[in-house]
């Protein structure tokens, strides 16, 4: 196993870390394989070190220690140039003394291109984002999201095998933000690159990725593709950090292979799916998914199990329900539910019975 | 807006119509009127600036320019005095104008000067009326002195009672030079700053060549002024770039050591370089102790053309740091980043896009060292010996020694039209808007 994943392994992490001081580890053992043509994302919060792993790949910062390989070949020692690697900017770094179509020409140029061949490269490159017509102009003349294209453009135009996205859309408003994380997919699936994207906006991980990996304190806490990490968080960070989350805390009073029994700290005791939860005593975090709680009691599914809500806040989102519940003592309850022409809808300070499956309850890490 | 777009005069763009606002004005004349209220505030916000500007620059400027035109030392005598401004050369000037150049100088002309000599004894302008002769013609003042001297015994014919006095009267370039100095507008001093003059027909010609010094010295000025903008250049742009990469911390720490030279005075700074660079200075000592010079050997880097470069070098250095400092610091390292990541090699990514980047800073910098230089005067007035001096000490020399201030005016307004050739120029290779100050 360990052995396949080996050989068609593209990027390489092994045992890498990274210190900038030489007192604090920014990068923690960090262990990480990616095939050709994948599309990864680094998603952590702010700090944890998703720069870091870039510029070490990019060959920017050294690892403090571990082994970086390339297509199987470590690139401790490859200077960045050498590498081969596109690269997208937070601020995206166009050369501002350079016209849109300089900018494209110059990692041709510097590859020694001839001049027919690039200006047709840069043609095709400009057109594959829908910016043949700006050529002649210099960055500064281009709105955000042209520039973000441009960038892009620019990264992709000497057709590196491997591209880095740092933070790329950071600076664009929502719209053209969706826009552009459907362009950047169709682009890197079309080419076939090999993509690692960072981003701490974890909607745009989700929608993106082949595979997300969460970043936190210096460590990958989990790696799996977007529906899994969404539906069997490992830990508690990771099921706080994707999506909305309602978490109850409690003490593991049975766990026998995959049932736990959780005692909440309010004496309900409930059942629940066990995660990294181990002995019994052990203080644990329950976490449920708004989506997955039921109160309509003709929906409820067989086997659900109920608990006691108060209503306090109802509130009409349009395509959803939202309302926060007060259940054993946790005043931050929610629970979302699709309006259908059914559908009941509640009022603060009803007395109600919530339900939900017990495989969609986790019993994680305190 | 819309009416201009349907009309098909403006749809073939042949007559533009003119816009107006909602009650039918002239959008333009609305706008101005809109705008003139706070244009008149903005005015008298700046006006005492004007008026200082006006009276620190522009009057300062005007009356060198004036004065390298103008010069009355043959036609207005003042007394210091009483400040009475009296005519004087009036009968040679009459005669002057009666006959045309070249003319030989007749009993007239003679009989006119004799009266003129009375004048010039009588309100003591004789010294000064052959000084004034004396810039264009040497060996004049004392003729004059001592023609006004015995003015009163001259007697007719005059032609020979003044040739007796002096045979040089005769000389026909005297004459000339005291045809063009009875006007008091003359050009003769930009010719003399470019080491030309007029012989006796009103050609202009060569000076002696041994008497060739301002032009000589106006291109050395001009070749150390680029040796030393280049020389800070090379010095400054390695500091420049550690100051603008360094953590802000440390880079103040080291921008303030960039900086000590402007808080010591600049004696000191100059004096300091004597010190060092002297032959029994501090370097050559070091250099002879450690046997590499022989003691008969000493470098000779004071009081000659070294001596002037290092110092100015130097002194003018922190004038190329700065603004090469302010167009780094906001370089985002990312640039570069970005252009290794796209293959290029660090030599490529500094040529390519590092460098262009800080061009503008460089314009600035060479062209504050650059004037700075070329008006430079302290320093190479106290190293520079007798070959490292500039313009600037000849400029000098003429305000004080020789008072000859018309030349100094027009040297100065020669280097001052120098100056702004160079700007006109840079403004068309680089354009100005390409210039970050700080
Ligand atoms: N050049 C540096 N010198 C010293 N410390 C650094 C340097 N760059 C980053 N760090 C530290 O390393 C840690 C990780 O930084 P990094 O830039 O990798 O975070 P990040 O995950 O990219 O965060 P963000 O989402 O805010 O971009 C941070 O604590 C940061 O302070
Ligand atoms: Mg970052």
């Amino acid at each position: 196993m360990a052995n396949s994943s080996r050989n068609n392994a593209f990027v390489e992490f092994e045992r890498v870390q990274k210190s900038y001081d030489g007192e604090n580890l920014v990068v923690k053992d960090l262990n990480l394989t990616l095939p050709k043509g994948e599309f990864l994302t680094m998603l952590g919060p702010s700090g944890s070190g998703k720069t870091t792993c870039l510029m070490m790949l990019a060959g920017f910062e050294t690892a403090t220690h571990g082994d970086i390989r390339l297509d199987g070949v470590s690139i401790n020692n490859i200077p960045p140039h050498k590498r081969g690697i596109g690269m997208v900017f937070q601020n995206y770094a166009l050369f501002p003394h350079m016209t849109i179509a300089e900018n494209l020409s110059f990692p041709l140029e510097v590859r020694g291109m001839g001049k027919s061949e690039r200006e047709q490269k840069v043609k095709r490159a400009l057109d594959m984002v829908e910016m043949g017509a700006f050529g002649g102009r210099r960055p500064s003349q281009l709105s955000g999201g042209q520039q973000q294209r441009i960038a892009l453009a620019r990264a992709l135009v000497f057709e590196p095998e491997l591209v880095l996205m740092d933070e790329p859309l950071g600076a664009l408003d929502k719209q053209l933000r969706e826009k552009m994380q459907f362009e950047i997919t169709r682009l890197a699936h079309n080419l076939g690159i090999t993509t690692v994207y960072v981003t701490h906006d974890q909607t745009e991980a989700l929608t993106m990725s082949d595979r997300v990996a969460v970043f936190n304190d210096g460590r990958i806490q989990q790696l799996a593709p977007p529906n899994e990490l969404y539906e069997a968080p490992v830990n508690s960070f990771v099921a706080q950090f994707i999506g909305e989350n309602n978490t109850l805390e409690g003490t593991i009073k049975e766990i026998n292979g995959n049932q736990a029994l959780v005692q909440l700290d309010d004496g309900e005791v409930i059942h629940c799916k066990p995660v990294n939860v181990y002995k019994t005593g052990e203080r644990a975090r329950v976490s449920i998914r708004p989506e997955r709680v039921e109160y309509n009691k003709d929906r409820m599914q067989e086997g659900a199990h109920t608990i006691k809500a108060e209503v306090l806040e109802f509130i009409y989102m349009g395509d959803i329900f939202r309302t926060r519940l007060k259940v054993a003592g946790n005043e931050e309850f929610i629970i979302k539910t699709r309006n259908a022409p059914d559908q009941v809808r509640l009022q603060a300070g009803q007395l109600i019975e919530i339900g939900w499956m017990p495989e969609d309850c986790h019993a994680l890490d305190a | 807006m819309s009416d201009a777009t349907l009309s098909p005069a403006a749809m073939v763009g042949t007559t533009p119509e003119q816009l107006t606002t909602a009650d039918g004005k002239p959008l333009k004349q609305a706008l101005m009127r809109a705008q003139s209220h706070a244009r008149r505030r903005a005015f008298l916000l700046v006006a005492p600036l004007l008026a200082f500007i006006l009276l620190t620059f522009v009057m300062p400027i005007g009356q060198m320019l004036h004065r390298s035109v103008h010069n009355e030392g043959f036609t207005w005598h003042e007394d210091v005095a009483s400040g009475q401004r009296t005519p004087i050369m009036t009968n040679l000037s009459q005669w002057f104008d009666q006959n045309e150049l070249g003319t030989e100088p007749d009993e007239a002309a003679f009989a006119a000067l004799a009266a003129d000599l009375i004048v010039l004894r009588e309100v003591k302008a004789a010294g000064q009326a052959g000084t004034r002769i004396n810039y264009e013609r040497s060996g004049s003042r004392s003729m004059f002195t001592k023609a006004a001297r015995r003015a009163q015994r001259l007697e007719a014919p005059y032609k020979e009672a003044i040739v007796d006095l002096d045979e040089d009267w005769l000389d026909p370039d005297l004459w000339r030079v005291m045809r063009d100095a009875s006007s008091s507008y003359t050009a003769n001093f930009y010719l003399a700053a470019l080491d030309r003059t007029k012989d006796a027909d009103g050609n202009v010609t060569q000076v002696n060549e041994n008497r060739q010094v301002y032009v000589k010295l106006f291109q050395r000025t001009l070749f150390l002024s680029i040796v030393i903008t280049f020389m800070t250049f090379i010095l400054a742009y390695p500091i420049a770039h550690l100051l603008a990469t360094l953590p802000l911390a440390k880079s103040n720490l080291l921008m303030i050591l960039v900086l000590l030279p402007f808080w010591t005075s600049l004696l000191v700074r100059t004096t300091s370089w004597m010190v060092l660079l002297q032959s029994q200075g501090v370097v050559n000592d070091a250099l002879v102790s450690t046997g590499i010079l022989a003691d008969d050997n000493r470098l000779e880097m004071m009081y000659n053309q070294a001596g002037t470069l290092i110092a100015m070098t130097h002194i003018l250095l922190p004038f190329m740091v700065l603004p090469l400092y302010s167009v780094m610091r906001p370089i985002n390292p990312s640039y570069v980043r970005a252009a290794r990541s796209l293959g290029a090699t660090s030599w490529t990514a500094f040529r390519r896009v590092y460098f262009p980047q800080t061009v503008p800073g460089i314009g600035a910098g060479a062209l504050l060292v650059f004037i700075l230089a070329v008006g430079y005067y302290i320093t190479p007035a106290l190293v520079g010996g007798a070959d490292g001096q500039l313009i600037s000490n000849l400029i000098a020399f003429h305000m004080q020694n020789s008072l000859n201030w018309s030349l100094a005016a027009a040297l100065a307004a020669l280097l001052l039209g120098g100056i702004l050739l160079l700007y006109w120029l840079y403004d068309r290779l680089v354009g100005i808007d390409n210039l970050k100050l700080g």
